[in-house]
This record gives structure tokens, sequence and C-alpha cells, in this order.
């Protein structure tokens, strides 16, 4: 028989490590993708689950059970990736000057024809990434939580412990600080 | 260049392109193997290694007030004594009335 995740984490407590390894497989996936949304590498994307997992295994006395342990384990995983984020906030992303081919092209049929300009393509993936990469930490989690995510303000103030009114506010001088460097893009490349 | 719009199809973008959950292989395996290898440190232990590291400078500023009391050239004067001082200042009243009721 199958054992729950709560049996699994009591025995962990009690002592036998090993029943947390199918905790690990379980939500593994689930943090990496989490993980690669905020690591600027994938050397980084490995070292923040596995951060993530330490974090989890020292604290697991505080679950108390009361939400899901995905849920739990989500807030562990957001406060650790923005912990990375503020801990590499100096070598951020390089400027614009450094475009790629792609992006350009991308970015030149966005100005001359907008609806042309296809979001699914690669290069505007990759562009997105490297506007990320220039916002701030709690600008780029905030971006990535609500819009990205879909998440609302509520979620977003529970995965992080900002209080509602803190995610509103940050969230407003994320998108006000994501408009300043697109248009930062606009004066280096078209003016 | 509409800048609301830009914004709107690279969040679009973002959206469209969710990241992979691709998990390196064995990697709950070596998630268990550094767990297993972490020290385990009980509160005595913590507070062993903080006295520890704590008696170094306790020692060093032992040796510097011993070596101070033992070196530093003692009060030369007795007005450098405070408790003289402060009998002087004390009595000064008193010394000052002396001469006036012996007179009496």
């Amino acid at each position: 028989m199958e054992r729950t995740e709560a049996e699994m984490i009591a025995a962990v407590l009690k002592g036998d490590t090993a029943s947390f390894e199918p905790l690990v497989e379980k939500y593994s996936p689930r943090l990496f993708a989490t993980a690669r949304r905020y690591a600027r590498h994938e050397s980084e994307v490995e070292d923040i689950v596995q951060q993530v997992w330490l974090k989890a295994f020292e604290k697991l006395d505080s679950f108390r059970g009361e939400a899901p342990f995905e849920h739990w384990l989500m807030r562990v995983a957001i406060r650790t990736c923005y912990d990375s984020l503020r801990a590499h906030q100096r070598n951020r992303e390089k400027p614009f000057s450094e475009l790629t081919e792609p992006e350009e092209d991308w970015l030149d049929r966005y100005v001359s024809q907008p609806d042309a300009a296809d979001e699914n393509a690669e290069a505007a993936r990759q562009l997105v990434e490297r506007v990320l990469g220039l916002l701030s930490p709690p600008a780029r989690l905030v971006i990535t939580l609500q819009e990205i995510e879909g998440r609302s303000v509520k979620e977003i103030s529970k995965l992080t412990g900002w209080s509602v009114p803190l995610v509103k506010v940050r969230a407003f001088r994320a998108r006000a600080e994501m408009r300043r460097i697109l248009a930062r893009i606009g004066k280096e490349k078209y003016l | 260049m509409n800048l609301a719009q830009l914004q709107r199809k690279l969040i679009a973008a973002a959206r469209a392109n969710p990241p992979s959950q691709r998990v390196p292989y064995a990697f709950e395996k070596r998630i268990l193997a550094r767990i297993a290898a972490r020290p385990i440190m009980d509160r005595w232990e913590l507070w062993g290694r903080a006295l520890l590291r704590a008696a170094a400078p306790c020692i060093a500023i032992m040796l510097l007030l011993g070596a101070w009391a033992l070196f530093a050239p003692p009060p030369n004067t007795p007005t450098n004594d405070l408790s003289q001082q402060l009998e002087q200042t004390l009595l000064a009243a008193v010394d000052q009335d002396q001469p006036i009721d012996s007179a009496r």
C-alpha cells in the first residue's frame, strides 16, 4: 500500500531520511521549472533546487500539515529563488547593445508591424528573458508571479511573505520598471 | 513604439514558453546523499563552538588588562587619589569655618 505524504513526512521527522526520497522525486520537476524562471544559467538551477530541498529538510518540523505540502514547499522555493536573485543582483544581464540578431529582427518586425511580431518566436522568448534579467529582484519576482504565472495578489503575498499592500506597490513599480527598460531599448536602438 | 503593447507581447511570449521540468538523472539520490553527509549538530555542540570561538579574544583581553595593571605607573601625587579629592571637597567648608570657631 502506498504511503501518504503526511506519513512520509512523519517518518522523516522520526529520523527515517529515506522517506524523503519519494517527496524529492515527486516535486523536483515542479521545483526545476520554478528555478528555471529565475536562474540566469542552467548551472544555477541545480544549485537553487538543491538549496530548496536542503532547507525543506531542515525546516520540515515547521510544516504543520494544515495546507498541502506542495504549497509549503513552493513557499520555500520562491523565497530561495528570491534570495538567489538578490545574491546575484550585481552581475545582472548585459545591456541592450548586445542584443542578438534574431532579437533585433523581432524588435524591428514589432516596430514596423506590431501584430506581425509573433510572441511564440524563440527571439521573443530570449528578449523577455533579457528584459526580466535587467529587472530588480523584487520586480522580477512579482512580474513572474503575477503577469507570467497569473497568480493573485493574495497568493503572491502568501508565497513571498510580503503583505498584500506591499505586493500591490511592488507590482506597480515592477510594471513601471519594465516599461522604463523597454523605453531604453527603444532609445538605444531607434533614436 | 507602443511600450504597453510591447510589454504585453513579451509577457505573452514568456507565458507561451513555460520552462522545462527536466530533472537531472538521479537527482533525488544526490539530495539524499547531501542530507546524509550533513554534520548533525546538537544544541550543546553549537554552544561549545561559540564558547571556543569566544575563548581567544577573552584570553587576549585578559592578558592586555593584566599587562596594563602590572606595568602602568602608579599614581605619583596624592592629589590624583579620587577619595582624597572627595574628602577635601567635602571638608573644605569645615576647614574654612575652623579659625572663626577657635577665635570664639
